[in-house]
Order: C-alpha cells, then sequence, then structure tokens
C-alpha cells in the first residue's frame, strides 16, 4: 500500500519533470509566453488605461489582478496542446506499456503546468510592480492570492486534461482552447466593470468563475473586503476538479477500447 | 555482421526459460465497422523469437497492443507471461518491454534522459535507471549522442534510442511491431543482431512483420495471419513444406539451340510437367529429392554432349506459402524484394 502510494508520487514526479524540461527547451512554450504577457500588459495598460472608467482607482491596480488571472486561464489552453500531442506521436503507447500508476501521465502533466503558472504569476507581478502596480492589502492577503491563482489555474488545467485527451490532435486542440477560454476571459470583471455591460451578458459574466476569481484577487490586493467572492470561486474550483478529473481519468482509460 | 545472415536456431533454450510465453485464445476485436481480430488463437514458447507474418492491415499491430495491455479485447483471453493481459495488466507491464510501429521517443529529451525516465517508470530507482541507461546507450552505440536532444536524431538513432527503451528493464517478453518497417539495410542488419541476442539471453521476442524474408531468418515459429485471423503456423522449413510448393531445379544451357536435345535427354529423369522458356535456353521441373537431381542431369546432359551454363536448385520461400495459402502476396512496396535467393538456407 505505502508501497505503491510512494511509486505514483514517484511516476507523477518523473512524468512531470519531463513536461518541465520541455517547457524549458522549447523557448516558444515558456519565453515567448512571458513575452506575449508582458507585451499584453504594457499595451493595454498604457492604451487603454486612460479610456476605461474604472471609478476612480488607477488602470493598473484595477487590471493587474485580473491580468494574472487571464494569464492562468490563457496558460491552460497550453495544456491541451500538450496532451494531445503526446497523444498523436504514439508517444502515449509507451507510456501505457510501462508499469506506471494510471493517473501519473495526466497528473504530471498538471504539477508541471502549476509551476509554469507559478512561475508565469510571479513574472507578471515584477512587471506589475514596475508598472506602478502595489498589494495594497499587505504580504499575507498577496500570498494568499497568488496561491488562489494557483488552484484556479490547476481546476481549468483539468478541463484542458479533458479537452486534450477527447480531441486527440493538436490543431483542434487550440482551437477547442480558445473556444471556451475568450467568452470566459472577456466576459467577465477582469476587463471592465461589469455594469457597463447589457443584461444578458451581465447575467453570464456574473456567473462566470472569472468573476469571483478577479474580485478576490482585486479585494486581497486592494485590502478591501473580499465578500462572498472568495467561496464563489473555492466552490467553483472544487467543482471543476471533482467534474473534470474523473472525466479525463476516464478518457485516459477509453484509450484501450 | 556475417552471422547476421545465416539462420539460426535457438530452440535449446526452450527448457530454461520458464515464464516467458503467451497465450491467446478467441480474441476478437472490432472497430466499427471493421474486424480487425476475428478469434485469434496462439500460444507462443518461452525464449524463441515468434514473428507474427501478414500484410498491412491484417490484424498485426491490433494483437500487439492486446498483448502489451493498449487494447481490450472485445471477447476472448490472452495471457503473457502467465498473467492476465485484461485483470493483470500492471503485472504484464512489468514483464514486457514494447517498440511499436513508429519510434516513441521524446523528442525533447536527451537519449540519457529518455532511457533514465523509463528506467524510473519501471521504478529501478534512480541509480540503476541511470547505469542502465549509460549500459544502453553504450550498446546501442548511442554514447556519443547521448547528451544530444533526440531531435536531433536520425531515423535509425531514434529507431536505436526506442529499441533500447523498450530494453531498459531488461523485459522477458519483447514485443517489437515492425522493427525494421523504414530502415535502410545496414540498420536493418543490425537490428536483426539485437533480436538474435535477445532471444540468446533467454528472452522471447513477438515481432510483427511483412518481410517474408525477416520472419525467415530470424523467426524460430512464425504465424501468418490474415484478416485478422492466424491461417498457418508453424517453423519456416515446415511452413515450406506444408504449404510452399516444391523444389525446383532449373538450368540454362549455354548453347540454347541445343535445347530439343537436351528435353530429350532429360525426358528420362524429369516428370512431365517440364517448363522450359526456349528464348534464354532455360528448362525447370519439380525435383522433390532435392540435390540427387542435379548428378542426374549434369550426366544425362552430359551423355548428350549439352553444356549447362547454370544450374540451381531453387526451394520454396515463404513468398509461395504466402501466395498458396492466402492467394494474394505479402508484401507492398517497391523496396520489400529485397534477394530472397539468400534467405532460403
Amino acid at each position: 500500500m505505502l508501497k505503491s502510494l510512494l511509486e505514483t508520487i514517484s511516476d507523477i514526479g518523473v512524468m512531470s519533470q519531463r513536461d518541465i524540461r520541455r517547457y524549458f527547451r522549447l523557448p516558444q512554450l515558456l519565453i515567448t509566453n512571458v513575452i506575449l504577457n508582458v507585451v499584453l500588459l504594457l499595451l493595454f495598460n498604457y492604451v487603454f488605461g486612460g479610456a476605461i472608467q474604472t471609478g476612480g482607482v488607477d488602470y493598473i491596480q484595477y487590471f493587474l489582478p485580473g491580468f494574472l488571472v487571464q494569464s492562468v486561464v490563457f496558460g491552460s489552453t497550453q495544456t491541451s496542446v500538450g496532451i494531445s500531442e503526446d497523444l498523436s506521436k504514439g508517444l502515449i503507447d509507451r507510456f501505457r506499456s510501462l508499469p506506471m500508476a494510471r493517473a501519473a501521465f495526466l497528473s504530471g502533466r498538471v504539477v508541471a503546468d502549476t509551476l509554469r503558472y507559478l512561475i508565469l504569476v510571479i513574472l507578471m507581478i515584477a512587471v506589475g510592480y514596475a508598472a506602478g502596480f502595489r498589494f495594497q492589502g499587505g504580504f499575507f492577503p498577496a500570498f494568499a492570492g497568488v496561491w488562489l491563482i494557483i488552484l484556479f489555474g490547476i481546476a481549468l488545467t483539468w478541463v484542458g486534461v479533458f479537452i486534450g485527451i477527447s480531441v486527440k490532435d493538436v490543431e483542434t486542440a487550440q482551437v477547442a482552447g480558445f473556444v471556451w477560454v475568450f467568452p470566459l476571459v472577456f466576459a467577465s470583471s477582469l476587463y471592465v466593470p461589469i455594469e457597463t455591460m447589457p443584461s444578458w451578458l451581465q447575467a453570464f459574466a456574473n456567473i462566470n468563475p472569472v468573476t469571483p476569481m478577479v474580485d478576490t484577487i482585486r479585494a486581497l490586493s486592494w485590502g478591501t473586503s473580499i465578500s462572498s467572492s472568495l467561496w464563489k470561486i473555492l466552490v467553483w474550483d472544487l467543482g471543476i476538479i471533482l467534474v473534470c478529473l474523473p472525466l479525463a481519468l476516464r478518457r485516459y482509460r477509453l484509450l484501450a477500447q | 555482421m556475417d552471422e547476421a545472415i545465416g539462420v539460426t536456431t535457438q530452440s535449446d533454450s526452450e527448457n530454461t526459460c520458464p515464464n516467458a510465453f503467451i497465450e491467446v485464445a478467441n480474441v476478437a476485436k472490432t472497430f466499427g465497422k471493421v474486424r480487425a481480430l476475428a478469434g485469434v488463437n496462439l500460444e507462443v514458447e518461452p525464449g524463441i523469437v515468434f514473428a507474427l507474418l501478414g500484410p498491412n492491415g491484417s490484424g498485426k499491430t491490433t494483437l500487439v497492443k492486446v498483448l502489451t495491455t493498449l487494447l481490450r479485447p472485445d471477447t476472448g483471453t490472452a495471457k503473457v507471461g502467465g498473467f492476465d493481459v485484461i485483470g493483470q495488466a500492471r503485472e504484464v507491464r512489468n514483464v514486457i518491454g514494447l517498440a511499436g510501429q513508429y519510434p516513441a521517443v521524446d523528442e525533447n529529451l536527451t537519449g540519457r534522459e529518455n532511457l533514465e525516465m523509463i528506467g524510473r517508470l519501471y521504478h529501478l530507482g534512480r541509480g540503476r535507471a541511470r547505469d542502465r541507461a549509460a549500459e544502453l546507450l553504450d550498446s546501442f552505440d548511442l554514447s556519443d549522442a547521448a547528451n544530444r536532444r533526440a531531435r536531433t536524431y536520425s531515423g535509425g538513432m531514434r529507431r536505436r534510442l526506442d529499441l533500447a527503451a523498450a530494453l531498459v528493464a531488461s523485459p522477458p517478453i519483447l514485443f517489437l511491431d515492425e522493427p525494421t518497417t523504414g530502415l535502410d539495410p545496414r540498420s536493418r542488419l543490425n537490428l536483426w543482431e539485437i533480436i538474435k541476442d535477445q532471444a540468446k539471453q533467454c528472452n522471447s521476442v513477438f515481432l510483427t512483420t511483412q518481410y517474408l524474408e525477416e520472419a525467415d531468418r530470424l523467426a524460430d515459429y512464425i504465424a501468418i495471419i490474415d484478416n485478422g485471423a492466424i491461417i498457418q503456423k508453424g517453423t519456416s522449413q515446415e511452413l515450406k513444406d506444408c504449404c510452399g510448393g516444391e523444389t525446383h531445379v532449373k538450368m540454362r544451357l549455354a548453347d540454347r539451340t541445343q535445347m530439343q536435345k537436351a528435353f530429350e535427354a532429360l525426358g528420362a529423369i524429369a516428370p512431365e510437367n517440364m517448363y522450359q522458356n526456349p528464348e534464354m535456353g532455360e528448362i525447370s521441373f519439380p525435383a522433390p529429392d532435392g540435390t540427387a537431381v542435379l548428378s542426374a542431369v549434369v550426366r544425362s546432359l552430359d551423355a548428350v554432349g549439352v553444356e549447362l551454363a547454370e544450374l540451381s536448385l531453387k526451394e520454396p520461400t515463404l513468398d509461395d506459402v504466402f501466395l498458396a495459402i492466402t492467394g494474394h502476396v505479402a508484401e507492398e512496396g517497391p523496396d520489400t524484394k529485397t534477394d530472397m535467393k539468400s534467405g532460403s538456407g
């Protein structure tokens, strides 16, 4: 029992090490991702910053918490691509013929992606600081905020894993990723206050998990009260994982059909 | 390299290799409307090289996938090394190594990292995984490229790395799905050496191939698969004896104007169904007694003063076997008809 648990942990470790190496060796994955995010952040801040009314708050102060969330949401589409790549190249057959833990192939990817999100979020915070952003609530709320974003990222990564293992080819995975990610990011409180949207869109934005996620991070970084958004996002995280993780594992088993 | 050419058998190792064997009973698998396997029955003894021979789409890969736990059969049972491929998949995976039809190596990792990763997933432990990787890189002639990413490897190198990956845990049963497809002749000979070595080390090798020559040279036992069913099995010799047609004696005259004379002289020793090609000066006829007929031919032609330019016995090849059993040829593609002549020794 203990032996199999230790083996499972070791398997997940070995698989995640492989994915982490991949991120560092394919510059387009980590480096361009970072550069793209930095460029986007600076563009949004200086181009739209003056135009969007955020109720007296500096735009960078309003926008960066959302941007941190966005980098993780977009990042989860890469999970689908990575998984579908392994499936299409036949590498998966080798892994499945090895006596490793069944969950290691998928979980290893999630562990590696968690690390990727952490690097990305810390970098974005650093760039934000250079552009004038400040955590006004102090260290602990900031610390908690970072981990809440990572947790959200882990939940979305399981969505990405499920999509990747379902579509099985790289191009479809790429497109499929953006189809569900764009509405989430834009129809939320991430870029603009929800009150500026038409009412039907407000309805969607209010149930969109990105909204409570962004609201929570804003509250934590501004040092204001976090109201109900914290519980909403925790329920969302848990719900997404409880649905997508078993679905993804089931898909993995169904590869034998 | 010379030894790669001759046919050797490793059947003496049968008694010493207990657990490595394969039993397949009534295995069927359907994909949508396509019946990939239609009730396969098969037993493979331990410690031999077994070849599953069949054309593209005959069900070879599907059977390998069932035996390596990658695919669940619709019906039937299969045991590998004594373990059930469905109920004891994990145990099966512990005793097998698989090299699939296309090299499955991680291109972003170096050759060394690839092998170490596989070793750790077999739970060899960090140290042993490292040692085993170094050992295999060395024996597969990849030491110089060990720290280069697999992305930069040539096709042959990838194939070797893939095979090394299959051997990391020194599995008693090795599955090779069309291991030499797409390899140049030199790499193919190298690979044959490695496969034979495996059998010498008491490991069973289960290989699939569409090359008759390959099965003929490597395998101790051959099963022919067509349309998802095993249609014939036996040693290479048994198959040729049962279904390959007869041995023929074939000659070419030095002077083709002597055709008629030769024909009459041979009448005494040859059966009625003599075949002649007057333009080439060639005569051939079935010679079930083999070499005995050669001296008789020489004597009777000598007696009438007919000179021979060429005289040979043509034994049946697996090509003939396959054609006789299935009614169609096994191989496709231009590069597949590699000198069958030397394969019949």
